[in-house]
This record gives structure tokens, sequence and C-alpha cells, in this order.
């Protein structure tokens, strides 16, 4: 039987229509060869969970209702000790059958462990990710150090390609999901660890921070975008350009308050200082959404954003700033030029 | 002075209530009238209530705690909670029920019950059972002292570092939990040896180990398992202060620590706690629903070593809260392999749950609806915790609301429903009135269905994607409606609480008149009327069966139970010490009055530990010493106390 209509039979009907649309964080159907072992391992003891669930319901209903009748009301039946036989044959017999499937499980289980712990191919590609409160900061390595670079929030993958992720936190635990590629990975300060994804096809994937992290662990997402190898190659060229010179005046005098307000926390390369404990926003306007997956990237948000993080987002670490409104635009204005 | 008595026969004799006996025993055993009484008492059934009416007060506070937070998540991106007061909220509805009420109410039915069930008059150290009371309500009351003033606990109920470290949490949030829990752990740790002592000790003669009841064997179990899990918990929270407080760096890894050490030793506790909390819960059902189906449990020996079982099982499966922390992976599998083999006792239960109901002649009451009710949330709650126990598949399960969905069916279905259902069972009998039946059973279908309802979707919200512990939630991925349904559920199944509260409160009063054994159980509690004297039993009982009371009827061998006729105990108080296995009679043991000691013993360590929260070292240091005068009166030898032997 189609595992979804088991699922959808029992009640679980909301379940397909959030498969679609918008990225999602639904992992009954997933998209790549790190997760999809545990998704149809998960499906199979989630449909015997059911049936047991179920069939655990029948025997009490049947065991309830099968002497009711003879039973006069508000009279206590005399206690007997009937055959114990009888009784014990329940305990061997269901005991029993629980432990054939519950091997069968285990090895499952193993063999599924062992299947995604690594890549059957090589991994040609590394992305550093470090997990901040809360946000993601994200270096692609490269032999040519020319090619390495920094940038934030929204992982770009190629399509049908292993990626290697190493894991670290500046701050306190996080961990690392992306559940429609991989499980779970903790960021945990003091070690790195490692986990590894492939997107089988080109899409946007959302992930989450899921270790609680203090009072913006709800606001701590992610985007995995897969997409073409040439799209990809198209998109790290443009990641480790420099940003260009403002060219209007507005801008310019933005580029002055961002040095000024901002660039002593926030990295954008050709502008100093150079901080480091916000996002790189060299590209930020090559990134879908602001503040770790919580708004939408449109010159509103942003300003807003800029304006106001703690109304947002309260409890970041990005303090209001008291920008006048001039000035507020003329941040903005920069900031629209980093493509 | 009076020649010590160290050698004495027993006089084996009938008695009643009303006798000569039991009065002369009514002015022994009776405590001091008014508030002294109050305060010095060392009854094991006043205790025990005591412990439950505390265990109830604390589960409506959680309870409140819980309904704020599902009105904050009924609907997306609302902000009627602070991030702040959110994460305050579910760590302290975590640690609320977790520690204030799902052990102690279990430790209230034992203390109540169990010198009833054993045949005695006391639990073995009636002192120390008053000063565990005493110290689990003022460490109750000290975890909640800075929630008044929005520092509570607010990382969490197992609380990860480095978020609880001084560096990311410098408030006195953290301060709070973890000297409260060191606080608690006192308690919990004498008073599961005041459990593992009575039963050795105190069982009425005849009342060999494999004719306990199941409740026994579950508390014992869970007693010993406290005395090994507890340490690693109180070492943790003292080494986490010592962090904050004194600069060690036992969890900083900038400093060589290790955070991971830190779950390592909350999960060596942690789990076998979860087991803590339920198996004396399913020995309610063991014993109860047998009752209610009219027939002795199926498979008593089965179930008592499943119980002891996965209590075993249970220390060695930690690390399935860690699966996703970058362990090696054949370190993981053998954790899944041993955390599914939780299922094998788990099973003998359910399946000996299931054989007394079909081989027996069920009585629809309401504790026999919450008890068969538990078994199908016990189900419920063990398959999705299977499901956990698979690595990967926890990968994507941990951390999201499907735990959240997991732990509440086993503590909520597993501790809930039994503990309620035990009340309507045990109420006739602590205050010889009923409960109302019919009232009762509705109570049990508004509760069963806004269990569900509030419950079941979390599981879907986990399949999801929804991580657990967030505040707020986008609208665009599918959360909203699941989320609304759980907060009507949450509704529905507080107003259940309430109603089950009005009814114990209303039966108080205008309940049926009980009789000493309204359900005709089996088991020595009901042998004694209803309440029960102060002295529990004229004349100690002498057991011959695991059925005392049953035994005519059930053609259970030759041998006849000695209720009525026993062993007379009357000079000053005094009860009957037994051998381990056989409960052969060996001492007479002296048992001690009321006192104030326990009371002034748990006052002095709380001040010990609040003035070490407010850095007050001489106060800390006065207390202490106040600690160790009280415990060296408490101790000093008396030979009023001497045992005597038979």
């Amino acid at each position: 039987m189609n595992p979804r209509v088991v699922l959808a039979s029992s009640g679980l009907m909301m379940l397909p229509s959030a498969l679609q649309g918008e990225p999602s964080m639904a992992y009954q159907r997933t998209f790549g060869p790190a997760v999809d072992p545990i998704t149809r391992l998960g499906w199979g003891l989630g449909i015997i969970s059911l049936s047991v669930i179920v069939i655990i319901g029948a025997l009490l209903l049947g065991g309830i209702f099968r002497k009711r009748s003879t039973i006069p009301a508000a009279e206590l039946p005399q206690p007997t000790a009937r055959d114990d036989a009888g009784g014990m044959a329940w305990i061997y017999i269901g005991t029993g059958t629980t432990v054939l499937i519950l091997i069968g499980c285990v090895v499952w289980t193993l063999l599924v462990t062992a299947a995604v712990a690594e890549p059957a191919g090589a991994r040609e590609m590394t992305v550093e990710v470090t997990a901040s409160q809360w946000w993601w900061s994200l270096r692609y390595d490269n032999q040519n150090p020319g090619q390495i670079f920094n940038t934030a929030n929204e992982i770009h993958i190629p399509v049908g390609r292993p990626v290697r992720f190493e894991l670290s936190s500046a701050d306190v635990i996080h961990s690392f999901w992306v559940p429609q590629l991989a499980g779970k990975m903790d960021v945990i300060p003091g070690q790195t660890n490692v986990a590894w994804m492939q997107a089988d096809k080109a899409g946007v994937y959302r992930g989450q921070c899921a270790a609680f992290c203090g009072p913006q662990h709800a606001h701590m997402a992610l985007l995995v975008v897969a997409e073409t190898p040439e799209a990809f190659a198209a998109w790290r060229e443009g990641q480790v350009t420099e940003s260009v010179m403002p060219a209007t005046d507005e801008a310019h005098h933005g580029q002055l308050i961002f040095e000024t307000h901002c660039a002593p926390c926030h990295t954008i390369r050709g502008v100093t200082p150079a901080g480091i404990r916000g996002p790189d926003l060299t590209h930020l306007m090559t990134r879908r959404t602001l503040a770790a997956g919580l708004l939408p990237n449109t010159p509103e948000n942003l300003t807003g954003w800029i304006a106001s993080p703690q109304f947002f987002k309260p409890g970041a670490h990005m303090p209001d700033h008291i920008l006048s409104g001039p000035e507020l635009i003329a941040v903005a204005a920069y900031l629209h030029t980093l493509n | 002075m009076a020649t010590i008595e160290t050698h004495r026969t027993p006089v084996i004799a009938r008695a009643a209530d009303g006798s000569a006996t039991s009065q002369k025993l009514q002015r022994t055993w009776d405590g001091k009238p008014g508030l002294g009484g109050w305060l010095s008492t060392v009854d094991h059934k006043e205790i025990g209530k005591r412990y439950i009416v505390t265990a109830f007060i604390f589960l409506l506070i959680g309870g409140l705690e819980a309904l704020a937070m599902r009105v904050q998540l009924a609907r997306p991106n609302q902000t009627l909670l602070t991030p702040e007061q959110y994460n305050q909220l579910f760590t302290m509805h975590g640690v609320t029920m977790i520690f204030l009420y799902a052990l102690p109410v279990l430790s209230g039915f034992s203390n109540y019950l169990w010198p009833l069930l054993l045949g005695s008059r006391d639990m073995a150290f009636p002192r120390l059972n008053a000063l565990s009371y005493w110290v689990f309500l003022f460490a109750g009351i000290f975890l909640y002292c800075s929630f008044p003033l929005g520092k509570a606990p607010n990382d969490g109920w197992f609380n990860y570092v480095p978020y609880a470290s001084l560096a990311y949490n410098p408030g006195p949030n953290i301060d709070v939990y973890a000297l409260g829990m060191v606080l608690l752990g006192i308690s919990t740790t004498v008073g599961s040896i005041n459990f593992v002592v009575t039963l050795a000790r105190t069982r009425a003669p005849g009342m060999s180990l494999n004719r306990v009841p199941i409740l026994v064997w579950g508390t014992v179990t869970a007693s010993v398992g406290n005395l090994f899990a507890v340490p690693a918990v109180s070492l943790a929270f003292f080494l986490l202060w010592m962090d904050r407080q004194a600069g060690a760096h036992f969890f900083d890894s900038t400093a060589g620590g290790q955070p991971l050490l830190w779950q390592h030793l909350f999960w060596m506790f942690g789990h076998p706690w979860v087991y803590a909390i339920v198996l004396p819960a399913m020995g309610i059902v063991s014993d109860g629903l047998p009752v209610l189906c009219r027939r002795p449990l199926v498979g008593y020996t089965a179930v008592a070593l499943s119980t002891v079982t996965t209590m075993v099982l249970g220390f060695g499966v930690w690390v399935h809260h860690m699966f996703a922390t970058g362990l090696p992976i054949l370190s993981l599998s053998y954790f899944s392999a041993a955390s599914m083999t939780i299922v094998i006792p788990s099973a003998v239960a359910v399946f000996a749950w299931i054989a007394t109901i079909w081989t027996g002649r069920p009585v629809f009451t309401t504790a026999f609806l919450f008890f068969t009710g538990f078994v199908l949330l016990f189900v419920i709650g063990g398959v999705s915790g299977f499901m956990t126990a698979a690595v990967p598949v926890d990968w994507q399960l941990t951390r999201t609301y499907f735990v959240v969905a997991h732990l509440h069916y086993v503590i909520i279905g597993i501790n809930v429903f039994p503990v309620v259902g035990g009340i309507y069972f045990w109420f006739p009998k602590a205050t010889g009135r009923l409960m109302n039946e019919a009232f009762g059973k509705w109570t049990f279908w508004v509760m069963f269905i806004g269990f569900n309802v509030a419950f079941f979707p979390m599981h879907i919200l986990g399949l999801l994607g929804m991580p657990r512990r967030t505040y707020t939630y986008a609208d665009n991925l599918g959360w909203g409606t699941p989320n609304l349904i759980v907060t009507i559920g949450a509704f529905v199944f507080g107003l259940g609480i309430m109603l089950f509260l009005v009814n114990a409160f209303v039966s108080l009063r205008h309940g049926r008149p009980a009789g000493p054994n309204p359900w005709d159980a089996s088991s020595l509690e009901w042998s004694t009327s209803s309440p029960p004297p102060v002295y529990n039993f004229a004349v100690i009982p002498m057991v011959a069966s695991r059925y005392p009371l049953w035994e005519n009827r059930l053609d259970d061998g030759p041998d006849r139970s000695s209720v009525g006729t026993g062993l007379v105990l009357d000079k000053e108080r005094e009860t009957i010490g037994t051998s381990v296995l056989d409960a052969e009679p060996d001492v007479i043991l002296k048992m001690p009055g009321d006192s104030y000691l326990p009371l002034l013993v748990a006052v002095a360590m709380t001040a010990v530990f609040t003035c070490m929260l407010l850095h007050s070292w001489w106060g800390a240091g006065i207390a202490a010493v106040a600690t160790f005068l009280g415990s060296v009166g408490w101790l000093w030898p008396r030979r009023a106390l001497a045992q005597i032997e038979t």
C-alpha cells in the first residue's frame, strides 16, 4: 500500500498540502541520498507503529466489551483464579511477536545508519558553517585562496554533488538541520562536527536551528539553494568579487554611515573596518531573506530591519541604531548596490 | 530507671478496632493536636497525603504555564509573550512537571500505601520520611523564588551548557536551578533509601518478596534507580555552579572543558529518571486493574521482572538523547539497539494487562477507564519512543514537536492517567468516602479526548518540521492549524483536570461512605477501616499468599493468611521487622514518635542553599552548622528506640 495513503487515512490529512509550494520543513518527501534511506525507514517504522496502536486498541476494546453484558450492574463479580496458563499465552505470543518485529527493525535501522553515514562518492566541496546567536556564517573553501569567500544564511550547492559541511559554533550549542536534505547535526563549541548532503533536485530547501540556543532560537533559519552546476558556478563567481564603489552620491553617503555604524560588526569586502560579529554583507542583495530567514529581502523590509532589529527579533545582538530618516535611506540605498 | 527490654516474643491474638488493644494503640500513636502536631507528625499517611496535595498544586502551576504557552502558539507570529518570558515558562513547566509533580506524586502514593500494603505501621524511617517531604516542599519553593522577579531558570529542564554558563546567562536564573536541584536531590535520595529499607525490613510476617504488590516492585525499582541516578545530576549541577561562581571550567570549551560532559551526566540521570516516574505508576495499574477485572494479575512474576529489567536497561541508553551530537556511528548503533530492547519488557507488561482484561470480568468503574486508557496511551508513547530510538530517524525527529508529543504521552499517559485512576481507586481508603462515579466517567472522557486532541497533532507538527522551544513560528510552514488544534485540546484537558479536582473536593465531604473494602480488593490495605486508624493495623497480619483477602475464593492452595488475628505489638510505638527474602520476623522495631527535628533540619538545609544563592558565605556556614547539630540531635542514640529480638 502507498505509505501516504496509510498516513492520510489515519488522520494526518494536512501532510500532502504542506509538501508543495514554498520552502517547507516537512520531511515526508526528501531529495537526496543523505536522507532518502532515512525517510523510507521513518515511513516503515511509522506504519509499524500505527499498526501496533490499532492492534492493541482493538485488543483492549475486544477485551472490555466481550464480557460486558454478563455483568450485573452495580454488583462486583466474585474474583476468580482462572487458569493463568491461558493468560500467559498472551504474554508469550505477544512478546514473541514483538521481539521478531523488533529484531527486523534493529537490523534495518543499523543498515540505514551505515548507508547514510558517508556519501557514496567523494565530497568535492566543503562549506564551513559557523553558527552564532542567531544566524549562520558560511565560508566556501577552495584550494585556490582567491576563490574562498564568506556569506551568510543562504547556502548554494550544485545539484547531484555531495557537499561536506564542517560545523562549528561561535557561542552556544546549535543544531544544523535542513530536513529535506539531511538529518540534524549539532553544532557544539569546542568541536567540529561533520555533515554532508546532496540535493538530487534543484530547488530552495529550508533549514532551521533545532537546538535551543536562547531568546531568538525561533528565528534562526537558513536556506539551501540547489541549482545546476552552471548556475552554481555563476553564483560562486559573483560571490568572490569585491564590492564596487557606489555610483550615486546618496549611496556614497550611505557607505560612510555604514563605515561608522555598521562596519564594526559587518564585513563588506573592500570597506573598512570589516567586523565579523554579524553576517558578511558583501553580496547582500543576492540573498532571498534577511535576519536568518525571518524576512523576505525586500527594500521595505531592509529599511525596517535596519531601523529596528529589536522590533523584529527582540534580543538579537544587533542594536536599534538611532539613524535619522535621511541617514536610514542613504544606508539602504548603499546596501541596495551590493549585488 | 527501668531495665532495657532486649527480648520478647510477641503474643498472637485477635483484635479489632474498638478493642482494648486498639484503644491503647490509638493513645500511643496519636499525634499532638493542632499546629504542633501538624508540623511534627511522622505518620506516613499524613506525609503521603501532603506529597500528593503538594504535587497537585505544582501540577496546576505547571499546567497554567503550559496554557500561557499554548495561547502564544495558537496562531503564528503572536507577541503575547516575550521570547524570554516564553523561555522561562517552558523551562519552569518542564522543571515543575518532571521534578515537582511526577515523582513526588508517586512518592505520595507509595508513602501512603506502602505500610498498608505491607501490613506494617509506618515506613522504616518515619522521621526521614518527614524530612524528605519538607525538603521537597522547600526545594519546590526555592526553584520558584526567582519566578516573580522574572529571573526564573530559562534554559529548558535539561539546561544545556554553554547557554547555561555565566557568559551567556549572567543572571541568577541558572544558579536557582542548580542549587534547587541539588537540594531536591537530597529529598529524593533520603526518600529512596527509606523505600528500599522499608521493603527489606518491614513487611508483615510471611509476605515473602514474591508476594508484594507490583506497586511495591515499581517503587523500589524506581528508588534503587534514583540512588544510582541522582548523584550524576547533583554532581552535574554542582560542577555547573562551580563553573558559574568559582570560575571552574568543567564545561567551558574555551578553557579545555567539555560541553558534552554536561549532556552525559545529565542523561545518565535523566533517562533512568524517566523510568522512576513511570514504573510506580505502572505498578498502580498492575495492582488496581486486576481487582477491577475480578482476577489476579496475569503473569505477576513476568511483570515484576519486566519492571526491574526496564530500569536496568534504562541505565544503558542515555546516549539516545544525544544521537545528533556527532558521536561515532558505532557507539550510536549500540545505544540505538539497546534503546529498542526496552520494547521487550514493555511488551510483557502490556500483554499482561490485556490478558488480565481478556480473562477477567471487567467492572466499568472510573478507575477502570483510567487504567485501560492508560494502556493505550502507554502503547502510543511507547511506539513513538521506539521510532526515536532508531538513530537515523531520530536525526529527523529529535528536538521537534514529535519528541514533545512522545514525552507527553509518556509522562501524562503513563503517570497522570494511572495517578488519577489510582486516586479514584484509593480515595475511599484514604477518606472513607467514594468519589462520584458518574461524574468520574465524564471526567475521564473529557481528559482522554482533551489529551489526545492536544498531543496527537504534536506528532504531526514534528513531522512537519517544527522545532520545539520556539516562542513563535512563521505562517507559511503549515504549522498554524495543528497548533490551533493543540491549544484547544490543551484547554479541554485542563478542564478535565479541574473536573477531577472538583469531584475530589466535593466527595471529601459528600461522597458515599465506602466501608473498608468497596472494590472487594485483595490486598492488606483493604482489611483495615477506611480511613485507616493512625496505627494502621490493630494486630500485625500474617500473610500466606499474594492475595490475602481473596484466598478462600481463589482456592489458592491450603495456606491461609491471618488478618484479624496477628501479632500484638502495643507497648510504645512498635512494628515488626522481618527478614529480607522470606519475611520471617526477627525483631520488634521501636518506632520514633513525632518530632520537630525533620522540619528544623529541612529549614536549616534550605537556609544553606539560600545563603549560597545570595553569596552569603557566613550565613551558609552557620546554616550548615545548624544542619549538622540538628542531625546530631536526631541521631543521638536513645535506649527507647533499641530493637528487641523476638
